[in-house]
């Protein structure tokens, strides 16, 4: 009796996450412009948004301020926690308090907020600020991913190099870089999500004549929803979807080693 | 060690550049007229009432969202705990997909169900029965707000509950503890770690949101939010912007100090 | 035997605590050395000294007769077998075992024969594919061993190695590193918290406490010999009675006077009060009022090869251990009987914090 009433609260749940979804999957290959009538299967929606010159480079530009801004973030923030590290405690709480603010503040504020930096520094707004923009936001998750690597552990390691007989800067590349690895690893990747997922303070960081996916999907569906957005729907899913699998794949594949191996 | 503080100095210019100067900018605009004096006006212009109206519907509506999304959430993460599905991770799969799409694209999804030629509507006008107006109406936007939000209230609450122990449960039944009483001393008191992250990833982004009742509110709902935007994208007025912003940030602060009183491990769980 | 380290008035502090108050310590050639003491005694902090982990505040390291004071851990002829192990989770045993010897630029060849005299001499053989995570804490320990002895130290310093290990593996471990030792003929520095390891492995024994070395003997002399009560306490369980001097050679304990080998010579004059540490399987049961004392035995327990028991004296001022074969009933009235050399006389401390300042004098 639990079970089911449980059972029957998570389809409710997923029908209310997935109904909305699989609307806009459906209406995709819809012949008609129309979001209610089915006229027949057809590919147009498809063929206009790759068609499309304007969403083509606001890919090109999603993808390569995603890149560059999760290596420059996982540069910076993975340096800083080395540096954090040998810093007072005092101090190393200071630098983390300011550095969740842009983690916890509103995204509304931090984009104004950069926007306004630009502005009264006169720096042009384009992809270069918006690459800036991202850095900010991205820094932190790179810090909270790398920091709990870096421990009374790592230390240990570090030492047991230089007993036997590894110079510093041997036992760093060879002990400390691939210890925090997984962290930075996970800094990078989630860096990489959240700037391609963000709107808001690309909104207000970016120039007249720039666009990335989220911008250029706002001021297409403020204008009037296009079924190419729908396709575009469709393919983003299908790469989460896609891109989902793979890791969890892997991940159970690197548990179930684990598992084996003890 | 195996560090030295220099190795953060590119860190702290980032903190001064990126976070500390443009923060400190809004405060300096807040307070500034046009004409460069200083003022308080910006602030005061608070109490217009209009602005007070989208402050006062911004915050009806980011609690009701966060309520509801709580009561959602809650029992969802406790089948998630018991159900074999949640233990191998498939549950959370499905939950965190959703998350993965463009929030502006899933959006816009339910502007395409709700729209007056949209399918819910077709489906009503199938059955015989009259058009519904759905759209541009503040429960448009709360029903975004909570299809947007909903996983960041439910995988928090589950990363907590997941980790209590079952012997705790257990040991709550074997002194004779009735279920009701178990979840009132035992469960809820050790998920407030959880709670508190939630209803932060809920409460201010719906406090803030611009685009959520942009899109289901047609522009005809104001919040908070819009207004800033507006002042900041068409009106480019940033004095007042900056001083709206400022007052919305009060909110924001006073409603963290409010929920880490709750939560004495200090936003831990936020990722 | 030649001196080996030499530890010169060594002090150390961190931020405003005092952690080592000056020690002074020689390990020879080819000892086994253990210093012992409980948690917070300073003497993991004695070891990252000698490792090159800590500078000294103030004294001298000295190695073969050179100082070693300043020079940097990476340069010194001794390696770590280090608490909890500190091998490297992202390489294999081999890689582990081969850390050393790849920065001292050996060749492969010489890395690889090096692997796997040292996995045989652990007991370990064919096991240098194996991820880290795939060993158990015991191989764990054996694996942390060979690392450390592949680079042929002179000294080995091992950090409480058997800690995280049950006991029954606690006591096998116990009788391979004395093997080791054997065939490796180098010196040993152990540390460690457990009075039983202490006792069977040393050579010699240096017990620590709040930062200063309280003895140091061979096992026999620390055991037989507890210089204050501190010791005497720490290793094995014993009777420390209240006592006073009555006259020349003769203590008073528990209302009744006995002859025991301490006087003025030792320090010991008549009048003095001291302590008096009776070990408990050294006190006999004979048939009560044969004996110097009487009691009631209030509790038993049998635990394993014998009985402990807890004797209450006739006035109900003091409560004898004893530890003895035979079983008696509680609530028997028995007598107790001691040999004078069984009876160890110390100075009483002020406070436990000055006993030990009063030592270091």
């Amino acid at each position: 009796m639990k079970k089911t009433l449980g059972n029957i609260y998570i389809v409710i749940i997923m029908l209310f996450l997935y109904l909305p979804i699989l609307t806009l999957i459906a209406l995709s290959f819809n012949e008609a412009k129309s979001m209610s009538v089915w006229t027949g299967f057809s590919l147009r929606w498809y063929e206009e948004l790759f068609g499309s010159k304007l969403m083509m480079s606001a890919i090109a530009n999603t993808f390569s301020i995603a890149i560059l801004a999760a290596l420059i973030a996982t540069v910076v923030g993975t340096m800083a926690v080395l540096g954090m590290a040998a810093m007072k405690p005092r101090h190393e709480n200071m630098l983390m308090a300011f550095n969740n603010i842009p983690m916890l503040n509103a995204d509304i504020v931090t984009g104004i907020a950069l926007m306004l930096f630009f502005l009264m520094i006169h720096w042009p707004r384009g992809y270069m600020s918006i690459l800036f923009a991202h850095t900010t936001f991205c820094i932190p998750y790179v810090i909270l991913s790398v920091k709990p690597r870096l421990n009374m552990n790592t230390d240990r390691l570090f030492e047991a190099a230089l007993d036997l007989g590894a110079s510093e800067k041997y036992a760093f590349r060879k002990i400390v870089i691939p210890e925090l690895k997984p962290g930075i690893m996970t800094g990078f990747l989630l860096s990489f999500t959240m700037s391609v997922d963000d709107f808001i303070i690309t909104y207000f960081t970016r120039g007249a004549g720039i666009n990335t996916i989220s911008t250029l999907i706002y001021s297409q569906v403020k204008v009037g929803i296009r079924p190419s957005m729908f396709a575009l729907s469709t393919i983003i899913f299908l790469v989460a979807l896609v891109v989902l699998i793979i890791v969890n794949v892997r991940q159970k594949r690197e548990d179930m080693l684990l598992a084996a191996g003890a | 060690m195996a560090s030295k503080k220099r190795f953060a100095v590119p860190f702290i210019i980032w903190i001064i550049a990126g976070t500390v100067i443009p923060l400190a900018s809004i405060a300096y605009y807040g307070f500034s007229s046009r004409s460069g004096g200083f003022t308080f006006a910006n602030i005061m212009a608070m109490f217009q009432h209009d602005h007070m109206q989208a402050l006062g519907l911004s915050l009806l509506l980011a609690v009701i969202s966060t309520v509801i999304c709580l009561i959602l959430a809650f029992p969802m993460a406790m089948i998630l705990r018991e159900s074999k599905w949640g233990k191998q991770g498939f549950l959370i799969f499905v939950i965190i997909l959703p998350m993965w799409m463009n929030f502006l694209l899933r959006t816009m999804a339910w502007q395409v169900l709700l729209e007056r030629q949209g399918v819910i509507n077709a489906v009503i006008t199938a059955m015989g029965l009259p058009r519904q107006e759905l759209m541009n109406t503040p429960g448009a936007i709360v029903l975004g707000m909570v299809y947007d939000f909903l996983p960041f209230m439910i995988l928090p609450i589950y990363n907590t509950v997941s980790k209590i122990d079952n012997h705790l449960i257990e040991a709550a039944y074997d002194l004779g503890a009735s279920k009701a009483m178990t979840y009132a001393k035992v469960i809820i008191p050790l998920s407030v770690p959880g709670i508190v992250s939630g209803i932060t990833m809920v409460f201010i982004p719906a406090l803030t949101t611009f685009v959520i009742s942009n899109m289901l509110g047609g522009g005809k709902i104001n919040l908070i939010g819009n207004i800033i935007e507006q002042e900041f994208t068409v009106n480019s007025n940033w004095y007042l912007g900056s001083g709206l912003s400022l007052v919305m940030m009060v909110f924001i602060i006073a409603s963290m100090l409010l929920l880490q009183k709750f939560d004495k491990t200090g936003g831990q769980n936020l990722i | 035997m030649s001196e080996l380290i030499r530890l010169d008035h060594i002090v150390k502090s961190f931020d405003d605590t005092m952690v080592l108050n000056g020690i002074d310590l020689s390990v020879a050639e080819n000892e086994f050395v253990t210093l012992l003491g409980p948690s917070g005694c300073g003497k993991t902090t004695t070891l990252r000294i000698i490792g090159g982990f800590e500078k000294p505040d103030e004294g001298r390291v000295w190695f073969d007769g050179k100082d070693i004071t300043d020079l940097p851990a990476n340069q010194r002829h001794l390696n770590t077998v280090f608490q909890n192990y500190a091998l490297f989770p992202h390489m294999t045993v081999g890689e582990n075992i081969a850390f050393g010897l790849r920065v001292k630029n050996k060749t492969e060849q010489y890395i690889k024969d090096k692997i796997k005299y040292a996995l045989k001499l652990v007991n370990l053989d064919g096991f240098q594919n194996r991820r880290i995570d795939q060993m158990s804490g015991g191989q764990q320990q054996r694996i942390a061993m060979a690392r450390a002895i592949v680079n042929e130290p002179r000294v080995l310093l091992l950090d409480e190695p058997l800690g995280a290990l049950d006991l029954k593996l606690r006591q096998e471990m116990q009788y391979e590193l004395v093997r080791l030792k054997k065939e490796l003929g180098i010196t040993f520095l152990y540390i460690t918290h457990d009075q039983e390891e202490a006792l069977t492995m040393s050579d010699k024994v240096v017990v620590m406490n709040e930062g200063y070395i309280q003895q140091q003997g061979t096992p026999e002399e620390i055991y037989d010999e507890p210089v204050n009560a501190f010791v005497a306490d720490f290793i094995g369980d014993s009777n420390i009675l209240d006592g006073v001097m009555t006259a020349e050679r003769v203590v008073k304990i528990d209302g009744t006077e006995y002859p025991c080998i301490d006087g003025t010579e030792q320090g010991f004059p008549p009048k003095r009060r001291v302590d008096v540490v009776i070990r408990p399987e050294d006190i006999d049961i004979v048939p009560y009022g044969q004996g110097q004392w009487n009691g009631t035995i209030i509790s038993k327990l049998f635990i394993g090869v014998h009985y402990e028991m807890l004797v209450q004296s006739e006035d109900g001022s003091v409560e004898w251990l004893l530890q003895n074969y035979d079983q008696h009933d509680v609530g028997e009235k028995i007598g107790m009987k001691v040999d004078p050399e069984n009876i160890q006389i110390m100075h009483k401390p002020k406070s436990e914090a000055e006993s030990a300042i009063e030592l270091d004098i």
